[in-house]
């Protein structure tokens, strides 16, 4: 067909409605979910945690996390008497598949780790592309498809809740399970701990147990001289947990 | 006014080329998302939301097995979602033909939590397995969705345990 000048003159207006498509990108997963209405963060009550390393293997399905790297992992701390300053730390492949039984006088308690979701975390502030950041709901994300791959957020999580994925050479983290929250269930880590020593929590919603919670307990943050401020809140947790 | 001021005029042209390249440049390779909430693509988070789900939740899981529900809130383990013991069942949920929930071998299963380590809170039930039971499945004694054994009605608990 020969294209004149009325041809192309029709063809205009709906070339345009077409490309508002095409600038609109990929649409909401959840159309029912409002980012503003919520403001996410876990407590986790260490005085419940039994290191069964359910969380790090959920996570790990949930995810697909490559084998040998974790989203979330379980720290096994031995507190000998008089040596808080000392811990002796150990997470044998992240906890996935418990501990080994381990006797030794003194004190022995589980701290589940994931990243701390902070406020004013150091990873989104060194980012040199705009690929990580804190969404408007209080998670801290990565975009695959814009991270380049370069490290400054490995190293800048104080942490140590980054990793670079063999597969894709980006940066990879926990997502709080965005696409079960944004769907209204909890995180893989959440559902399957059987003695509930992770609850998610939205601080945001005025009916969420949480609030109680912190009015009644005294709860602590990991690192908070570094004043990331962390949304991982633990209860119960000793002095010499770093 | 100005000698020679077509150089001026030329100068500005190639300017004024320049800089309506850069914008046309800027625009096509910025994507249209980007500064939506904050200096980043706001289309992420729906590419990031976007992903399938592996576990259903329990929630989804008791429209259907409501009656191991019913047996799982008589004992202790009310507090333990399906899928910690069964694994990620979504696609089960979805379409229950396709995927069977593989048979656990509870001598693995249960010894997870309930191996006794010390560094496991003093509260929680736990048993050196091989003085416990010496190797025989925990489930020839207990039902795992109501795990206290009852001291009569042992041939029902028996039969409930089989299934």
């Amino acid at each position: 067909m020969e294209v004149t000048r009325r041809h192309l003159l029709l063809l205009l207006p709906a070339a345009a409605a077409a490309w508002k498509f095409v600038l609109a990108g990929t649409p909401e997963a959840s159309p029912n979910y409002k980012l503003a209405e919520h403001w996410w963060e876990m407590l986790i009550d260490i005085p419940k945690c039994i290191g069964c390393g359910s969380c790090v293997r959920a996570c790990a399905q949930e995810n697909d996390v490559p084998e040998g790297y974790y989203r979330t992992w379980i720290e096994r701390y031995h507190v000998a008497d008089y040596q808080i300053e000392r811990p002796e730390v150990e997470s044998p492949d992240g906890g996935k598949q418990g501990f080994p039984p381990d006797e030794s006088s003194g004190k022995n308690f589980f701290v589940p780790k994931l990243c701390n979701h902070c406020a004013d975390s150091p990873c989104t502030q060194v980012c040199p592309v705009g690929a990580t950041f804190i969404s408007p709901d209080g998670v801290v994300l990565v975009d695959k498809s814009y991270c380049l791959g370069c490290r400054y957020c490995v190293q800048a999580c104080p942490y140590g809740c980054r990793f670079i994925n063999p597969k894709t050479h980006t940066a990879e983290k926990c997502t709080l399970c965005y696409h079960r929250i944004t769907k209204g269930l909890t995180t893989a880590c959440c559902e399957v701990c059987p003695t509930g020593a992770r609850q998610l929590a939205d601080l945001k919603n005025p009916k969420d147990p949480i609030h109680e919670f912190l009015r009644t307990h005294s709860v602590q943050v990991l690192k908070p001289h570094m004043a990331t401020g962390a949304k991982v809140f633990y209860d119960g947790m000793d002095g010499s947990v770093r | 006014m100005f000698k020679d001021i077509e150089h001026l005029i030329r100068l500005a042209t190639v300017m004024a080329i320049a800089v309506v390249a850069f914008l046309v440049l800027r625009a096509g390779v910025v994507p249209r998302s980007f500064g939506q909430y904050g200096h980043y693509r706001g289309a992420a988070m729906g590419e990031i939301a976007a992903r399938p789900i592996a576990f259903a939740g329990h929630d989804l899981c008791e429209t259907c097995h409501s009656d191991v529900a019913d047996q799982k809130r008589q004992g202790k383990h009310v507090v333990v979602a399906c899928e910690a013991c069964h694994g990620a069942l979504a696609k089960h949920a979805d379409d229950p033909a396709s995927l069977t929930p593989a048979k656990l071998d509870t001598t693995v299963l249960c010894a997870r939590c309930h191996e006794a380590n010390s560094a496991k809170p003093k509260w929680f039930p736990q048993v050196v397995t091989a003085d416990h039971s010496g190797g025989i499945a925990c489930d020839t004694c207990h039902q795992p969705h109501r795990p206290k054994i009852e001291t009569k009605p042992e041939t029902e608990s028996k039969a409930e345990g089989k299934k």
